[in-house]
């Protein structure tokens, strides 16, 4: 699997996401420079976390108009698969990739903190590496997690499958104690209605490796690279 | 030079975690009358255009664009000078 990690000024969490794909794929992803308009020859690309241009105006809002998203919403028109984690997830719906938006975790807190993670479909490049309703650790970190989009869009979105994971309990139940940002109908990551985009805010590429405490976040990368083999 | 002023607002029915706690503090200084609180943005922005109506009408666009996100917030423009 080839795969490219785009950093915008402000983006930190880049070097982690390259630990995982390194791992899963046993090649060294590319880093991408925001500025760049042209992609090289790419299988995957990832945004990543962080706080992309300081998170003026409202997270990725600056990053989503970056020279380089007119060529990743080109590849990923032309059949490329694209994933944004964290901050990712959040510029991939300012550049309207990705349906609904991040608001202030319902809270006020910044969470960081581990959360449970239900899959809810695995007929997908991003989660065939577990089975639907499979549960997996992740850790969390940010202040802007809360999804919303309108009811009619979450009815739609839930209708067309496009609910990629759930904040859940560890047992698969969903809850609100379970539910750490006060995402609509616990919302944790969500696919295009192609299914080739998925933005999820917890960070499986932070679970990759028994050092780091698990392996959790692994099949994510694992089924990645399995879809391009 | 026309001053436009952008006014950005979450829309009704999205929640305002801000909002509610500046309310929440506002009661506990004392200010027991405060209902909802909704917190907002305010841009302003200096055109180099003459007319009221044009500058008016790119403020509009430039919210469109990026001041705002219509998902979940609503704007208002307005010709300051």
């Amino acid at each position: 699997m080839k795969a490219g990690i785009v950093v915008f000024p402000g983006t930190n969490r880049e070097r982690d996401m390259a630990i995982a794909l390194r791992r899963a794929a046993g090649t060294e992803p590319a880093m991408l420079w925001h500025r760049d308009t042209e992609l090289p020859a790419l299988d995957l690309v990832v945004l990543p976390g962080g706080f992309s241009h300081g998170d003026y105006l409202r997270s990725g809002a600056m990053a989503a108009h970056a020279p380089i998203m007119s060529a990743v919403r080109d590849f990923a028109a032309r059949g490329g698969y694209v994933l944004g984690v964290c901050n990712g997830f959040q510029i991939l719906t300012e550049a309207e990739m990705l349906p609904g938006a991040l608001l202030r975790n319902a809270g006020m807190r910044f969470l960081s903190q581990d959360c449970h993670l239900r899959v809810e479909r695995d007929d997908t490049p991003f989660t065939r590496g577990w089975r639907e309703g499979d549960v997996f650790r992740a850790p969390m970190a940010h202040g802007d997690g809360n999804y919303v989009a309108s009811e009619e869009e979450l009815d739609r979105l839930e209708g067309e499958g496009q609910v990629a994971f759930r904040y859940s309990r560890a047992d698969g139940g969903l809850a609100d104690d379970a539910n750490p940002n006060g995402s609509a109908r616990a919302i944790a990551g969500v696919f295009s209605a192609d299914r080739r985009v998925c933005g999820l805010m917890p960070h499986p590429e932070d679970l990759v490796d028994p050092l780091m405490g698990g392996e959790d976040g692994k099949p994510l990368f694992d089924g990645l690279v399995e879809s391009f083999r | 030079m026309t001053k436009v002023r952008v006014s950005v607002m979450l829309k009704d029915g999205v929640l305002d975690p801000p909002g509610k706690a500046i309310g929440h503090a506002l009661q506990t200084l004392g200010f027991g009358n405060v209902g909802e609180v909704r917190a907002g943005r305010v841009i302003e922005l200096e055109l180099d255009e003459a007319d009221a109506a044009k500058a008016k009408a790119q403020a509009d666009e430039m919210a469109r664009r990026l001041l705002a996100n219509l998902v979940i917030e609503s704007f208002t423009t307005e010709v300051l000078s």
